[in-house]
């Protein structure tokens, strides 16, 4: 292991959500319930989970679009508050699953990549103004014609890039990708995935990168982080975790994959778990696993497993594994 | 051999839209044979859904087949009568879609629909079809059966939803399940679940599996045959392995070589360049022209024909056809 400072460095994150229940009680839903984890300058984390683990919950959560319920999230070495996220948040920026619906179809691609200008005075003048955002256009590789034109003229890659040159144009150091290649063609999903490779070579940017295609989180990530109802299971390099899960969640996870190419899916053994995922509303005690877990034993009820390490990064929270 | 449960010949399906005409099919042939899985793949919008939609005549108003046909066992059903079709429909051919939520009705409980879709499609009565209805959703791993018959659709997960269609679906036990991405909305281990039934659902009733997805992997584990359109237009079929091992179609190349394997982790992907056709406005020539690296004059200006690569193995490409002409010269000289 390297021994660069982490730029993100995040600890027992909690959120819980107050549910109505009715009769004028609630339950707090825990969407996220004690997630650690870290990212260097430069490096890309996976993030992957069936829905409703939570994943998007910490992002947004990260950006404080979500008041933290727990926990401490250091960036670069600084502890973010309610006070100082206002200048920080300049260098966390967040990229979002639908390229149609985040962004204003009545504004020209000019003034969307301009608005984070415009709020941060990231400027001196009009010829200035327009030289950066060319210039990130370019970055994302749209047309510098494409600037007077409107979002909805589009296709969905092209808008996908367009929220990220608006993402970039405050030259974040962090950024989370909530699914950002989900909603694209198969066909446009490799120009995207490039595209931010391309971003962390050039820029040295960090990605929390959130997606359910565990080929193309392998594929960008350097180690991934595997998520069951609002906790970290498992966390490991992305080819140790893919060579070699320990988790039997992550080992399910991993196994039920659809391969494209026949004669490994065909003959792939699957270990897919029984059952349903339980209501965050209503976790199993516990490991939230246990339920649906052939391995799960009496202690697995009674006590909640934290992280350990197994080998060098590698960390896994299982009694029985 | 396996006797072809349906042929589809030429099939053409345009919409009626404020902008013009829409031609979603153009040309689309391909064969199912009983018991086994074809896989329809391609880009969004290369009407897919609308070939599904086409067999089971459920398009829109401002839809219809314009030309080609429809062979189920030997007869052309585009001539059936409205009361032939709905018999067709009911015990024939059975679709289920990707968001169970737009078949399901919210107001009836699970039991009253998976009853009434017995009670309609087979000759049982009352008491029987609540048993059977049991039974279904024994079939399908639905658990505690007799509890989820007096549920709502909107108390049940989205794989108990997917699950509970494909019991309805197979209610009526018929030759030909189509499949309009069933899984697309669902987390992997569900997904996976949901496709391990529906392959032992197969073995067990011998249905024929028309599948509808994006998805490569999907495709890849379930289907025998694969078609892959681009355009409206059947661009290649033949065999998984033709497809997946021997791709002779710029596009189907092209989509192969663009999907992340575990293996390339440190290459870059490689992306089809371009962005997807409109529908509206149609190259003259190969629909795919405007994004093919190895593209030749002629395939701006006309058509290719579909042409044989191998035995089962069909595409259309120019590529094809410069290949096969020099092959003859050289064999010629
Ligand atoms: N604003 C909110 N209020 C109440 N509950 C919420 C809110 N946002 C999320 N939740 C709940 O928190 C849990 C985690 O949701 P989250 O969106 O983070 O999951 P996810 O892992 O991103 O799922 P997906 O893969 O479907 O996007 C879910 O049970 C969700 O219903
Ligand atoms: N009711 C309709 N009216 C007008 N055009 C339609 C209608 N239904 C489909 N189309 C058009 O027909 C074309 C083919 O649509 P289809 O739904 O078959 O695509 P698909 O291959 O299933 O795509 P996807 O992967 O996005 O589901 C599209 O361009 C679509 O816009
Ligand atoms: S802690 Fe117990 S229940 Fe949880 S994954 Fe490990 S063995 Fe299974
Ligand atoms: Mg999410
Ligand atoms: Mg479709």
């Amino acid at each position: 292991m390297s021994d660069t400072k982490p730029l993100v460095d995040v600890r027992d994150l909690k959120e819980y959500f107050p549910i109505h229940t009715g009769w004028g009680r609630t339950l707090p839903l825990k969407a996220v319930d004690g997630v650690s984890f870290t990212i260097k300058p430069g490096e890309t984390l996976g993030l992957v989970g069936e829905s409703g683990c939570g994943k998007t919950t910490v992002g947004r959560t990260l950006l404080h679009l979500y008041k933290p319920t727990g926990g401490e999230f250091y960036f670069d070495g600084e502890l973010v508050t309610e006070k100082n996220m206002p200048s920080l948040r300049k260098q966390m920026q967040m990229v979002f699953q639908d390229p149609y619906s985040s962004l204003n179809p009545r504004m020209t691609v000019e003034d969307i990549i301009g608005e984070p200008l415009d709020v941060h005075h990231l400027y001196s003048g009009r010829a200035e103004r327009r030289e950066k955002i060319l210039s990130l256009m370019e970055t994302v590789g749209l047309n510098a014609e494409h600037a007077t034109r409107y979002a909805h003229e589009f296709s969905g890659g092209q808008r996908q890039r367009i929220g990220i040159a608006r993402a970039l144009a405050v030259n974040p150091r962090f950024i989370v990708c909530d699914e950002p290649v989900s909603a694209l063609d198969v066909s446009i999903q490799a120009q995207v995935v490039n595209m931010f490779e391309d971003l962390r070579e050039k820029l040295g940017v960090a990605y929390l990168f959130i997606a359910h295609d565990l080929l193309i989180v392998h594929h960008i990530s350097d180690r991934i982080a595997v998520m069951y109802l609002g906790r970290i299971v498992e966390i490991a390099d992305a080819n140790e975790l893919n060579n070699n899960p320990i988790h039997p969640y992550s080992i399910s996870l991993l196994s039920a994959v659809p391969i494209p190419d026949p004669r490994i899916a065909r003959s792939k053994q699957r270990i897919i778990p029984e059952g349903e995922i339980p209501s965050p509303l209503h976790k199993p005690s516990g490991c939230a696993f246990r339920t649906r877990c052939p391995y799960a034993t009496e202690r697995c009820a009674a006590e909640c497993p934290e992280l350990t390490e197994r080998s060098d990064g590698h960390l896994v929270a299982c009694f029985n594994k | 051999m396996s006797e072809k449960i349906l042929d589809v010949r030429n099939l053409h399906t345009s919409f009626t839209t404020d902008a013009g005409e829409v031609r979603a099919v153009n040309g689309v042939s391909f064969n199912l044979e009983e018991g086994k899985s074809l896989g329809i793949v391609g880009e969004s919008g290369s009407g897919k859904s609308v070939t599904a939609y086409s067999i089971l005549q459920i398009l829109t108003d401002n839809g219809r087949v314009t030309d080609g046909e429809i062979l189920f066992k030997g007869e052309n059903i585009l001539k059936y009568t409205p009361a032939q079709m709905r018999q067709f429909r009911g015990k024939k051919c059975s679709i289920i879609f990707q968001d169970p939520m737009t078949s399901l009705n919210p107001t009836f409980t699970i039991g009253n629909q998976l009853m009434e879709a017995i009670l309609l499609h087979t000759d049982r009565n009352k008491e029987q079809a609540r048993e059977r209805a049991e039974e279904m959703l024994n079939l399908v791993g639905v658990n505690e059966p007799k509890r989820r018959l007096k549920q709502y659709p909107h108390e049940l997960s989205g794989g108990m939803r997917q699950r509970i269609m494909i019991a309805m679906a197979l209610a009526s036990e018929p030759d030909i399940l189509i499949a309009d991405e069933p899984t697309t909305a669902l987390d992997v281990t569900i997904q996976a679940q949901i496709l391990e039934l529906m392959q032992e659902l197969q073995k067990k009733i011998g249905m024929a599996i028309i599948m509808v997805t994006h998805d490569l992997g999907v495709i890849a584990g379930m289907c025998d045959e694969i078609i892959v359109m681009y355009g409206g237009r059947v661009c290649e079929r033949g065999s998984a392995e033709d497809i997946f091992y021997g791709p002779a179609h710029e596009y189907t190349k092209g989509l192969l070589r663009s999907i992340p394997s575990v293996s390339t982790k440190y290459e870059k992907l490689i992306p089809i360049a371009g962005t997807p056709i409109n529908l509206l406005n149609m190259p003259k020539g190969c629909a795919f022209c405007s994004r093919c690296d190895s593209a030749l004059k002629i395939c701006l200006d006309q058509v290719p024909e579909e042409q044989l690569v191998s035995p089962g193995h069909y595409a259309s490409c120019w590529l094809n056809v410069k290949k096969q002409a020099e092959e003859a010269g050289e064999a010629q000289a």
